[in-house]
């Protein structure tokens, strides 16, 4: 990996590296909303919010647009896509398949005991 | 959590991982020599896998397909090319339609699986090569917000281990 990849992936595992963040990204990448549309489902104020979606913006995994009063965000696959790079992406898949190899052999003890 | 070492290799395309788990090479082993294992681990929670053929020899095959949230099916198949039980063997992976026929045009990854003793567990390796970055990027477009998703909310699983 590049330097700039590098980088790249510093802000990107640190903007997903927050609850609220994966929340709100599985949101937008299903489809537009509304900033204070997605303020009105979290327990924080619409300030809040808002730094969330600016931290998001600021990697490109969400891009906003204004629409008369209200911006609107989507989420950017693409983007989830090149900053995560893709090995990155399926190394998670793998992650995946290596945790669940755990729980199924730690089930085995379980079972002896 | 028993992942040690990733590694990824950009110019060939090579995804490299190492796990280190606390069993004997015969556990992990059978794991992928029992169908009702091999299911269980394949396809995350969102996707869960049923596996359909099962011919751990070699030129045999292991087909597969994942269901997902809206019932949605998507058949793969491993083309096993060489078998060395209990400590490794090689596949191709590739995606299928629901007769578990190959799809044309849709790229393979060469898969090899090694399971060596370590400190009284095991140690496996997982490489998984792809033929170009275009392949790569099919894979992934495969299910383009579903694998977004699937991404993050594993990220979710591995900060709660």
């Amino acid at each position: 990996m590049t330097e700039e990849d590098e980088d790249r992936a510093d802000a990107l595992f640190h903007a997903l590296a927050d609850r609220t963040r994966r929340d709100i990204m599985r949101r937008v990448l299903a489809g537009e909303h509304s900033v204070s549309a997605l303020a009105a489902k979290y327990d924080m104020s619409f300030a809040a919010v808002q730094k969330h979606v600016a931290v998001l913006e600021k990697t490109g995994l969400l891009t906003k647009r204004r629409s008369g009063r209200e911006q609107l965000a989507s989420g950017d696959v693409e983007a989830v896509r090149s900053v995560a790079c893709m090995l990155t992406e399926l190394e998670q898949v793998w992650r995946g398949r290596i945790a669940r190899i755990d729980e199924l052999i730690a089930s085995d003890t379980n079972q002896e005991d | 959590m028993p992942v040690t070492d990733v590694q990824q290799d950009l110019d060939n395309l090579t995804l490299t991982i190492t796990a280190d788990f606390a069993v004997p090479v015969e556990r992990i082993w059978q794991i992928y020599a029992d169908p009702r294992q091999l299911e269980k681990v394949w396809g995350p929670p969102t996707y869960p896998a049923t596996v359909v053929d099962h011919d751990l020899t070699p030129g045999g095959r292991v087909t597969y397909f994942m269901t997902g949230p809206e019932g949605d099916k998507h058949a793969g198949y491993w083309q096993i090319t060489a078998v060395d039980e209990p400590t490794s063997f090689s596949f191709d992976d590739g995606f299928a339609d629901l007769d578990f026929r190959p799809t044309p045009g849709m790229p393979v990854s060469k898969n090899v699986f090694t399971f060596t003793e370590h400190d009284g567990g095991t140690r496996a390796t997982y490489v998984s090569t792809y033929e170009s970055a275009e392949a790569l990027q099919q894979v992934l477009d495969m299910g383009v917000v579903e694998g977004a998703t699937l991404s993050i909310n594993q990220i979710d699983d591995l900060v709660a281990s």
